[in-house]
């Protein structure tokens, strides 16, 4: 189901990432985690990937299937709703809340990677930082993007990074997944309608 | 003294111009001219009619000062068109004896706007246990006409039966609440699906048509005159066509809020709305318009029932029932009954004030437009549109629930016995 | 949404939301050591009861707690009338202490929608917003019981579109019975009421649903019963002519709870009558959801906490 916050893409939309880009992305983010957390099939007790809903979620599971295709071994993979933690909840109407799901084994312990689809204020990802605290104590925290567009407003930064998209505020990244949308891809859209409202990338 | 009212309209018909002196119509012809020493109305082409006579009124007083005063309420009945009003007993003290209707009826002289004339309590204390003092009521200088433990049922069969038997001997009336009280206790609302839906406690109609059908057979026994407050099911009006069509002495009111309201307005929970009888259904509603059309009941009755903002500003159970009404009757009633047709100006002051007046045993009040007769009128504006505004009205308290709403006809004037009472919305002292 | 005072105001799409909502909530803070979420730190929410209810009182308090909120109770016994002060003074005084929630039981039908228009009057001068949650108010409504019926018939029955459910007993004096038929309904159950006349109110027929006086003839084809309390009171009204006959004709015992389908859930919104409305052994029998009804009315007042208080004001 498409995510009414990110509205429909405009006249104005140009594209940054395509599908096979995406894929491509993926597939070297997941290299790229494998490599800094040598999972493997003797190591697989330690990791855990947790998406951040909607797209966060699907790209946590993308990122868990390449990771198993490329080493042979599934890391624990799940998703955790940070909308209970935002900062920015009464700037809106209440927010509808999205799937938690720590993989069984829970976190305590883990090295967990956060996964979004758009890192930019940095917001979501210390809302997320906040939820795996009330769920456990992980060992390590890291933060996988598909794109990183600037913009910060808080001391975070990602570990894995698909793209950096130099951005100004008015312009809006529209990420798309088959599981989401229709199809896969990143767009910019370069006049948007509502010029403060930038998905959930926040 | 001498009144001129130039260019007014008996019943909405020919316009004239009528000379009263003292109190009484001397003359009515075209063109008149005015003597140096008489005041002029210009009645601008407006329909005249004989002053208006409410039935059934709560003015407070004594007690209930906080709601309303003699004094507060002859202004509004005034400024509404009414010549004579009838002061329900349930005050505090309950107007069951002399010494209280002999107050009210000096503190209405005393006012002199409109002629208050006192009901007394059919029961001691509206207990509804022992009968009140009829008799010394009646002969005393109130000179009580009309006898009603309104706001309460006679609900005892014996009580009522007394009541009504003594009441033939002093050729006064029993004016009943009917409400049979085993079948409402608690009762919040009309019974039916609005209040099944709110969760409000349902007045069945039934409580008011069984003891409309006793105490009919009742009447008929005693040969006693029963009048029927209030009368809001339309089950009982069948009740009422049969009674009569037997002989019986029954007559019977109708509120104007049972003329336009339905409990469809409960939905909010404000308690302006709340009122006993309960406002029923639009069938209900429009049976009432029709049984007035045809005269199975008699007359429009406002029960003008004020209650200071404490006891409407409530949870719905907590609130006191009631609503202001005579300085809107006459607009509900040009609403409900003459733009639908159902009618015309004669039946107005047949509604308003001459059958009224005959019930109340008021031998100056409604009487007809003519000369020899007296000069108690009301001067309406049958094109004008209003807004009623609650803190506009002359009432102490607000409790209209008319609120906000745009009614046609307006009372211009209000003349008693050739004194100007009320005039262009103000009231003359 | 503003306030909740009434099952009416809520369209199929705003139920759902709050039901997922609830759902969200227990999945999140299932098996968590720390049930705390920050989401309404800072926030005010009042609970002003008028009758007894320590259940309704209780779980109002933990779902505000566990949502961070500081959650102070107000016990104002006995009517406005009888304590002096009016309802409208008392609601407001809470109001300007700075509750942004106000959480009613009151004894009048109507309560909570009054002191809504106060609030709402009163934010018009002074801008502060206050929401009203209706905890039950008189024989009207209690939505907030009836939101967690539905959660838990939801967890039991997949869904409660195209769903049969009877609701047994005392309709008439029942806010819990008003609120689900309109809910269940909303939601696109089937709903049927099972009473005898006495206990059925006039103009039943318009309300969205089915009435019947068979128990017995019914339980066959429900997917799920919620019996209601039957309050000893009533029989002196005449109501019926005795417990043992109610028993008899009305509750739930081990017999009748063959004849639903296999395993179809029994609701009650507590507290039981066990013995009248509902037999002991069917109180305890793993159909009776009495403890998972307890528990969803936590997480959907939290929910409705959540969807009153936590986005902007509107």
């Amino acid at each position: 189901m498409a995510d009414p916050r990110r509205g429909d893409v405009g006249d104005q939309a140009r594209e940054l990432l395509t599908s096979a880009d995406v894929t491509r992305t993926i597939a070297r983010i997941a290299h790229q985690i494998i490599e800094k957390t040598a999972f493997g099939p003797g190591n697989t007790a330690d990791l855990v990937l947790l998406g951040i809903p909607t797209r966060g979620a699907v790209l946590a599971r993308r990122l868990a299937a390449a990771i198993t295709e490329f080493t042979g071994a599934a890391p624990a993979v799940g998703s955790v709703d940070a909308t209970l933690y935002r900062d920015d909840l009464r700037r809106g109407p209440a927010r509808a809340l999205e799937d938690t799901a720590v993989p069984e084994g829970g976190i305590d312990g883990k090295l967990v990677v956060l996964v979004d689809d758009v890192l930019m204020s940095g917001r979501t990802t210390r809302a997320a930082l906040d939820a795996l605290r009330d769920e456990g104590r992980p060992r390590a925290v890291q933060l996988a993007v598909l794109v990183d567009r600037g913009h910060r407003e808080l001391p975070i930064r990602a570990d894995y990074v698909g793209k950096n998209v130099p951005t100004s505020r008015s312009e809006k990244i529209l990420v798309r997944l088959t599981e989401t949308d229709d199809g896969d891809g990143v767009l910019i859209e370069k006049e948007p309608v509502e010029p403060t409202t930038e998905g959930d990338d926040a | 003294m001498t009144l001129l009212i130039k260019n007014a309209k008996p019943y909405g018909e020919q316009a004239v111009d009528l000379l009263v002196r003292d109190g009484v119509v001397v003359e009515i012809g075209a063109d008149l001219t005015a003597p140096e020493d008489a005041e002029t109305l210009d009645a601008g082409g407006h329909v005249l009619l004989p002053g208006l006579v409410d039935l059934h009124v709560h003015l407070r007083e004594p007690g209930g000062e906080e709601s309303e005063t003699i004094e507060t309420g002859s202004h509004a009945a005034a400024l509404g068109g009414f010549t004579a009003v009838f002061a329900m007993p349930n005050t505090d003290p309950v107007a069951d004896t002399a010494v209280v209707v002999e107050h009210v009826r000096r503190r209405g002289e005393e006012v002199g706007l409109v002629d208050v004339h006192p009901v007394g309590a059919v029961t001691t204390g509206l207990k509804g246990e022992k009968l009140a003092e009829l008799g010394t009521m009646a002969q005393s200088a109130a000179q009580v006409r009309l006898f009603s433990d309104d706001g309460r049922c006679v609900n005892d069969p014996l009580i009522m039966r007394r009541a009504l038997e003594y009441a033939s001997a002093l050729d006064v009336v029993i004016a009943q609440h009917a409400e049979d009280h085993r079948l409402t206790g608690g009762a919040q609302a009309h019974e039916g699906a609005v209040a099944s839906r709110l969760g409000l406690q349902g007045w069945p109609a039934t409580a008011e048509e069984t003891v409309v059908a006793r105490d009919c057979a009742l009447a008929r026994e005693a040969g006693a005159a029963l009048h029927v407050c209030h009368v809001s099911s339309r089950h009982t009006i069948a009740v009422l066509r049969a009674a009569k069509a037997q002989g019986v002495r029954v007559s019977a009111e109708v509120t104007p809020h049972h003329l336009l309201l339905t409990d469809g307005r409960l939905t909010g929970y404000d308690p302006v709305n709340k009122v006993n009888p309960p406002l029923r259904t639009g069938t209900d509603t429009q049976a009432m318009r029709e049984a007035l059309a045809e005269g199975v009941i008699d007359v429009v009755a406002t029960d003008h029932a004020p209650h200071a903002s404490q006891y409407k500003d409530t949870e719905w159970a907590a609130a006191k029932p009631g609503m202001l009404g005579l300085q809107t009757a006459l607009s509900v009633v040009v609403h409900t009954m003459v733009e639908p047709g159902l009618l015309d100006w004669h039946g107005v002051a047949r509604v308003m004030s001459e059958r009224p007046a005959e019930i109340g045993n008021l031998p100056d009040q409604g009487r007809p437009i003519a000369v020899g007769e007296p000069a108690t009128f009301c001067l309406v504006d049958p094109d004008a549109q209003w807004t009623v505004r609650g803190a506009a009205l002359a009432s102490r308290a607000a409790n209209t629930p008319y609120e906000g709403m745009r009614l046609p006809g307006a009372v211009v004037a209000t003349v008693l016995r050739g004194r100007i009472t009320a005039r262009d919305g103000k009231v003359v002292a | 949404m503003k306030h909740l005072l009434s099952v009416a105001d809520l369209d199929a799409a705003t139920a759902t939301g709050l039901l997922d909502t609830s759902s969200r909530l227990k999945e999140t803070l299932l098996g968590r050591e720390v049930r705390k979420l920050p989401t309404l730190r800072g926030r005010t929410v009042v609970t002003l009861f008028y009758e007894d209810s320590t259940r309704t009182r209780v779980s109002f308090e933990i779902a505000g707690k566990w949502m961070s909120a500081d959650t102070i109770n107000i016990s104002a016994k006995g009517s406005s009338v009888s304590k002096g002060e009016s309802l409208r003074d008392t609601a407001l005084t809470v109001s300007a202490m700075g509750a942004d929630c106000v959480i009613v039981r009151h004894p009048a039908s109507g309560a909570a929608h009054r002191i809504a228009g106060w609030a709402d009057k009163d934010a018009a001068t002074t801008g502060t917003h206050t929401s009203i949650v209706n905890a039950g108010d008189g024989t009207h409504e209690h939505p907030t019981q009836a939101l967690l019926d539905a959660a838990t018939l939801r967890d039991e029955l997949g869904a409660i579109a195209g769903r049969r459910i009877g609701i047994v007993g005392d309709v008439l004096h029942s806010r819990v019975a008003r609120s689900n038929v309109l809910l269940l309904s909303t939601l696109g159950a089937e709903v049927v009421l099972i009473a005898p006349p006495t206990l059925l109110p006039t103009g039943v027929a318009e309300w969205p649903c089915r009435v019947s006086h068979h128990l017995d003839a019914e339980l066959p084809a429900l997917d799920a019963v919620m019996m209601l309390r039957v309050q000893a009171e009533r029989m002196h009204g005449g109501f019926f002519p005795s417990a043992r006959e109610y028993a008899i004709a009305y509750g739930l015992n081990e017999n009748r709870l063959r004849l639903l389908p296999e395993g179809a859930p029994v609701l009650h919104p507590g507290p039981m009558v066990r013995g009248m409305e509902i037999a002991p052994a069917v109180a305890d029998a793993p159909n009776a959801k009495v403890l998972a009804q307890v528990r969803n009315g936590v997480h959907v007042r939290m929910a409705v906490l959540y969807h009153l208080l936590a986005g902007a004001p509107e």
